[in-house]
Order: C-alpha cells, then structure tokens, then sequence
C-alpha cells in the first residue's frame, strides 16, 4: 500500500516536474512564436506588396555584437569558408562593424548586411534585372541571370553584397551559391515563404525583431512607431528595412 | 592646293603585316589563355576581391571604350565642323574607333562572373541601369561608324547622301556614348570618389586625350610602314589637338579635386588619393598630371620641337600612359578607399570597414587588358590591308590648305 502510495507520489511529481518544464519552455519561446507573425505562403500564390518585411535590431541588447546573429546566417547559408578565396574574396553576407565615435569615444557594435532598400541602388545599376526586389521588399540576386558583372557591388553603399570566386560543393540545398554570380543577405526568404524567421532573428530573440513594416499592428512597426529607429547612411534616403536602435 | 585624296590598301610586303599580326595575335592568344583560365578557376586567381570587385581588366577595357569615342573624332571635325584637312582621315579614324570598341568590349565582357551568359545581357534590359543604356550605346556605335564608314567610301548618290547625317548622328551620339560611360562612375551614389556629375564631361574631355593619342600613334606607324609621305601639317594640328584636351582634363581634375577638397566629407578620400594612397598616390601625380599631362605639354609647346615627330609620339605615348594611370586612380583607388557606414566615428570590421585595402593585378587580368590592345591594333591592321582606308599621300602639298 505505501509501495503503492509512493508510486503515485512519484507520477505526481514527475507530472508537476513535466509540466513545469513544458511552461518554462513555453515562457522561454513565447518571445521568439510572439514576434514571430509571419504567415506562410501558399506556393500557388505570388508575392504580396501588401507586407514589407523588416527587421529592427536593438544593439544595445546584442552583448556580442552580432556574432552569434552572424554565425547562424553562416550555418544557415554556408558562407565564409570557401578554400581557395583570400579573406578579401571570401563571401560575407553579414559582418559585425565596431564603429568609436571620433569625439565621445563611445564604442557600438552591430551586425551589417543588405539592408534592404526600399530604393535599392543594387537594383536600378544592375543590367539584367537579376539584382531585384520582392514585392514584399526583400531584395535578391536572381543567380540565373546575374551575369556577374559586379555593378551591384560598386554600386551598394553598405558593402553587403559578394561575388563568388570559386567552384563550390556541398552547398545548402535552400541556399544555392553559384561561381561567378553576386549574392547577399536574402532574410532567408526560403523561411520566410514558410511563415518562419531569419536564421540571424532567431539566434537573437532578446535584441531583435522581424515582421511586417506595413502592419501597424506588427511588433516591429509598434516598437517602430513608439521609439523610432536609425538607419545607416539614412542621408543616401533609401529606405532601407534593416533598422537599428542604440547607433 | 589641295588635291582629292587617292586612298589605297596597305601596299607593305606580307612579311611584315603577318609579323605585325604574329606580335598581335601572341598578346591575343595569352588573352585567351588568361580567360579561359580564370574561367576554369573563378576569379580566386585573380588580384580582384570583394573589395576590389573591379581591376586592371576595366581599367584597360573602359580606356579603350572611351578612346574609341575620341579617335572618332578626327571623323566628325571633318564632316561636322567641315574642317578639310580632316577630311582624308576620316575613314581611318571610324575604323579605329570601331577597333578600339570591339577590344574594350572584349576585355569587359571576358572578364565578366559568366561571360558565358552574354546572351542574356543582349535579352534582360533593366533600363534604369546606366549598364544596360551602354549597351544598347555601344552597339549603336558600331551600327553608326558602319554606316558612317561607308557613305565615305561608297560612291553612290545615296551614300553621298548619308554622309552629312551619319556624321552628325555620330558626334551627337559619341557624346551621349562618353557620358553614359563616365556616368557608370558618376551614378555611384555611394562611393566617395565618384558620385559627381563631372565625371561625365571629365570622360568626354578623356576621350579626345585617349583617341588622339592612339590615332596619332596608329598614323604614323601606318604611315612608316608604307613609306608614305605624311607631312607635318597633319601632325601639328593632331599635336595641338592633343594638348588641347590635355589641358581640359586637367581643367576638369582640378574643378572636381578643388570641389571635393571643400567638403568635409570628401576629405578623407581626397587626402587618400592626393597624399595617402603609396601607388595611387604616385600614380595620380607622377603618372597622370607629371608624365601623363605636364610633359606632353611640354613636348608639344616648346618652341624647339615643333614639327619634331619624336617629340610628339613621346606625347601621345605619355598620354596614353596618364590616361591609363588616371582611369586606374578613378577605379581602383575610388574602390581601395573604404565605404563610409558612419562618419565621425573609427569603423573597424573583420572585412576591411574603415581601413583602406590593397589590390594588386594578376598576370592573368594584364594578360586580358594587353589583349584587348592588341585585338583593337590587329583588327585595325586587317582592315587598312583589306579596305581603301590609307591616303596614298598627307604630304602638306596634298591636303587641304585652309
């Protein structure tokens, strides 16, 4: 009998313990499945211009300064190893910049990549049209008719973009790299179309957000409608989808 | 008095035009080579990097685009302005502003990440890139200077006809050609060095630089080879027009360099080029304004040399070499300068941000640039062997006395 009793003591214990864990799971991810209001969308349909995806990164809050952003767009996308190209021609879709201010000497790191212009300049230089822009503002290089000719890098002030140099094998199979083409920061459109986040957002739930600039109700345009944000270089007047707070 | 020129092909033996085509077609050939192996590797092989996405190729491949525009120029001072003693020149002029065209294009699209898609970039127009604009401007060059060319040469009634309006539609259209060159650099919103609507009058200004030296340099080469008279009034007028132009684009860096010195934010990259940048440095003041500009003018205005052929193919071979040496600080020291991501601020980053990088050409992408030379010379060569293009004489006593 006090076998039996110590028994459904245990099972009690261990329901309490299962369950605890399940809500301190929930509480864990909650941030992460809150901010995260991206709707799949069906492969049948084309892409809407009625959202205009974005992200805001707290810099303030990315204690590593993006690293850890930085190496989940590498595992991601599969960048940054590529064995014959010299650390100057290796791919860097995203890259952490400390920048001191020349007078107060107070030190800032982020993470920089395409910024995803509302007027990309990537855009309007390249010949053929492979460098565009989603109707849902992501901007791609489309590696079937880029004919690498490099415009799109002379022309992007962020220094986001990267040409291929190599033959390359073993590539992620959701993010093909292709010698001889330009790529960058796609926002893991491949995740995207899925009602996921980037890679980058999900490595950083604490300092940054991703969602729907068009969507006032979104977390991003509340957080954006309420503190306001930076843009780098907003002087070039792009309007760009990456913002920044604490730049 | 001036008599009507007599043209005829390059009446030299075959040994020296296939020597002339063997030298050329070695440098064509290592071309090749070059190409196909970049090809086979990627750019990896090359000195180019993300940083420095643009190199030697385009250096020699937009030199020999905006020469093509100037060389045709002899062209349009006969037809346009109707300046008779041109005149005779015209169709060599046409044929090497064609040549120079088809060898730059070569080096540009050679060096391109896939140049074996170039069908797509005559298929896929984004036409708010001033790219693609070029494209559709070089083809239509060479669909001008061909009809050019031949309402010279032919003696019908209708190409007679066309003689005048081809010769306009060409000036017209080599000025629109030029800008929408130098625009590639001038539309660059984001880099420091360029992003000034002046670079398109300062390409123009080039142009006339770049293509009266390479004609000046073709001529009289041509002229030797055939033992034909070529007398010095023909030349002093090439030497004044030379020294002319050299002065404008000199007018034209000061302008630019002053205008940029007066901004603050321009300072940083112009202390980088004028007094910073180790070769850019010394490419910009001993290559492009001391040997490249200063000598030829002074080759060409010193009292002592006048009608002195020497003198002048040192000028025309200097300003060659400072047209090379200013496209070379234009595009690759306005790439080796960093992007400014935040001004006031020290900017450091695992790729290059807020320091100034280094690129050094490969032996390949020479290799593609001398190439495109020799390709524009070679073909230069076959088309005064094979066409009426040489005036049998430019002794003074023949042309024009105006």
């Amino acid at each position: 009998m006090s076998e039996q009793k110590q028994a459904n003591l245990i099972d009690r214990y261990r329901r309490r313990f299962l369950g605890g864990l399940t809500a301190a799971a929930a509480v864990t991810l909650a941030p992460g499945l809150i901010l995260r209001e991206v709707q799949a969308k069906p492969d049948d349909q084309p892409i809407s211009d009625k959202v205009r995806w974005g992200m805001l990164i707290d810099t303030n809050k990315l204690s590593d300064g993006g690293d850890g952003m930085i190496a989940a767009c590498k595992k991601e996308h599969g960048w940054g190893n590529d064995p014959h190209s010299s650390p100057e021609q290796q791919s860097q879709w995203v890259r952490k910049v400390t920048f001191k201010d020349k007078l107060t000497k107070h030190e800032t790191s982020l993470p920089v990549m395409c910024q995803h212009c509302d007027t990309a300049p990537c855009v309007d230089v390249c010949p053929t049209g492979a460098s565009f822009k989603r109707d849902d503002g992501i901007v791609l290089v489309d590696k079937h008719i880029c004919i690498g000719c490099r415009y799109c890098m002379m022309a992007c002030p962020y220094k986001a973009r990267s040409f291929v140099h190599e033959h390359l094998e073993n590539q992620k199979p959701q993010s093909p790299r292709g010698i001889g083409t330009v790529e960058s920061c796609n926002m893991c459109v491949h995740r995207v179309d899925k009602g996921e986040q980037s890679a980058c957002i999900e490595a950083a739930p604490q300092a940054a957000v991703f969602g729907d600039l068009n969507d006032p109700e979104s977390a991003i345009s509340k957080a954006l409608a309420k503190y306001g944000a930076q843009q780098i270089r907003a002087d070039l007047g792009l309007n760009t989808g990456v913002r920044y707070w604490g730049i | 008095m001036a008599t009507k020129p007599v043209f005829s092909e390059l009446d030299t033996d075959n040994t020296s035009f296939l020597g002339i085509l063997g030298v050329l077609g070695a440098f064509i050939a290592a071309a090749a080579i070059s190409f196909f192996y970049v090809e086979h590797h990627g750019h990896y092989v090359t000195g180019m990097n993300n940083q420095v996405v643009w190199g030697m190729p385009h250096v020699f491949a937009i030199f020999l685009i905006v020469a093509a525009s100037g060389a045709a120029n002899i062209g349009s001072l006969g037809t346009v302005f109707n300046k008779k003693i041109y005149q005779p020149l015209g169709r060599l002029s046409l044929i090497v502003a064609v040549s120079l065209l088809l060898g730059g294009l070569a080096v540009l699209v050679l060096d391109l990440g896939h140049a074996d898609r170039l069908i797509i970039a005559m298929t896929y127009y984004n036409f708010k890139s001033i790219f693609a604009w070029n494209i559709l401007l070089y083809n239509g060059f060479l669909v001008i200077m061909g009809i050019y060319l031949w309402s010279m040469m032919d003696r019908r009634k209708m190409a007679k006809a066309a003689y005048k309006p081809a010769g306009y539609v060409g000036f017209v259209w080599r000025f629109i050609l030029t800008t929408g060159t130098g625009s590639i650099f001038g539309f660059l919103v984001a880099r420091q060095y360029y992003d000034a609507a002046i670079l398109a009058p300062l390409f123009i200004a080039a142009s006339y630089v770049f293509g009266t030296a390479v004609f000046t340099l073709v001529l009289i080469a041509l002229y030797k080879l055939t033992n034909r008279e070529l007398g010095n009034e023909i030349q002093n007028r090439l030497r004044y027009t030379l020294a002319i132009f050299i002065a404008l684009v000199l007018f034209f860096e000061i302008v630019r360099h002053v205008s940029n010195l007066y901004a603050t934010e321009h300072h940083g990259v112009e202390a980088y080029i004028l007094t910073g940048g180790d070769k850019i440095t010394w490419l910009f003041w001993l290559g492009q304004v001391i040997l490249g500009s200063l000598l030829p003018l002074l080759l060409i205005w010193l009292p002592s040399l006048k009608n002195n052929q020497l003198a002048l193919l040192s000028a025309a071979g200097l300003a060659i070499f400072g047209g090379i040496s200013q496209l070379y600080v234009i595009i690759v020291g306005g790439q080796l300068y960093p992007l400014v991501l935040f001004p006031n601020a020290e900017v450091e980053s695992s790729y290059y941000d807020g320091s100034s990088t280094s690129y050094s050409a490969s032996l390949p992408e020479f290799a593609l640039g001398l190439g495109g030379v020799a390709l524009s010379l070679a073909l230069v060569v076959v088309a005064v062997k094979a066409l009426r293009l040489l005036p049998e004489t430019l002794a003074d006593a023949a042309v024009a006395d105006e």
